[in-house]
């Protein structure tokens, strides 16, 4: 779905919320991928002006989650070792938001270009899982 | 804005009503901060149940909002945060600590009598 403004944000993090318990995500569950949704559709808003956000069922073996794909072809992200640091907040929030996505999803890869764009692929899975981050 | 601001006593309640957009919870912290000067009130309580999501955004503007009222002499009680809410604030680190929290309306009331 198209994520130009704050109010397409509501409806993304929705969605996203309705899609995660139509996999088998736990309530508390669709809430975390629900406020994951909703600071990576913020920083599309913020720093790209406008996206995409794919929400989809994953399954990977045995397991399933829910994936989410955050686009954009805003400035990109120049150092993003820097923004993803603990203690790194950037004003208008951009590493904060990460951050957050970070905690309330189960894997997250970010890629992202400088003047190129950004995309955000992070997975909530079913059941018991261990946090994983990957830079790409 | 889907929110209502009632005078109780010397208090001031607002109600959520809905989901909001950023736009919105801007309108929100701006009005909390008016009102509170246009009635003096000693205290807000800001009733967030309706809300699914609780965000970085929503907690910065929320600690805004209680620490300038504090510096104003009013206190701010956020009540009503729905619990797979708090659970998502909690692993996320949004813990809201400049903040006074209660479970409902009466439990925020009763924390602002003292």
């Amino acid at each position: 779905m198209q994520i130009a403004s704050d109010s397409d944000t509501v409806v993304a993090r929705q969605a996203g919320r309705d899609a995660a318990l139509r996999v088998g995500l736990s309530r508390t569950e669709a809430t975390f991928v629900a406020t994951a949704i909703s600071e990576i559709a913020r920083n599309i808003t913020v720093h790209a002006g406008r996206g995409e956000i794919l929400i989809r069922a994953r399954t990977e073996g045995e397991r399933t989650g829910l994936l989410v794909v955050a686009t954009d072809e805003g400035p990109g992200i120049a150092d993003l070792n820097a923004v993803l640091r603990d203690d790194y907040t950037s004003q208008a929030g951009l590493g904060v938001g990460l951050w957050g996505a970070r905690k309330l999803m189960d894997e997250i890869t970010i890629t992202s270009e400088s003047g190129k764009g950004t995309t955000v692929s992070m997975t909530k899975w079913c059941g018991p899982n261990e946090v994983t981050g990957l830079l790409g | 804005m889907p929110v209502s601001i009632l005078k109780q006593r010397e208090y001031l309640i607002a109600s959520v009503q809905s989901a909001l957009t950023d736009t919105e919870v801007i309108e929100l912290r701006d009005a909390l901060l008016s009102e509170v000067a246009k009635h003096r009130a000693r205290g807000v309580i800001v009733d967030v149940a309706a809300l699914d999501v609780i965000d970085s955004f929503v907690s910065r503007s929320l600690s805004t909002v209680a620490r300038t009222n504090r510096l104003r002499g009013a206190k701010t009680v956020v009540v009503g945060i729905q619990p797979d809410v708090a659970a998502a604030m909690s692993q996320f680190g949004l813990t809201l600590d400049s903040i006074d929290t209660a479970l409902d309306l009466e439990a925020g009331l009763e924390l602002l009598d003292g």
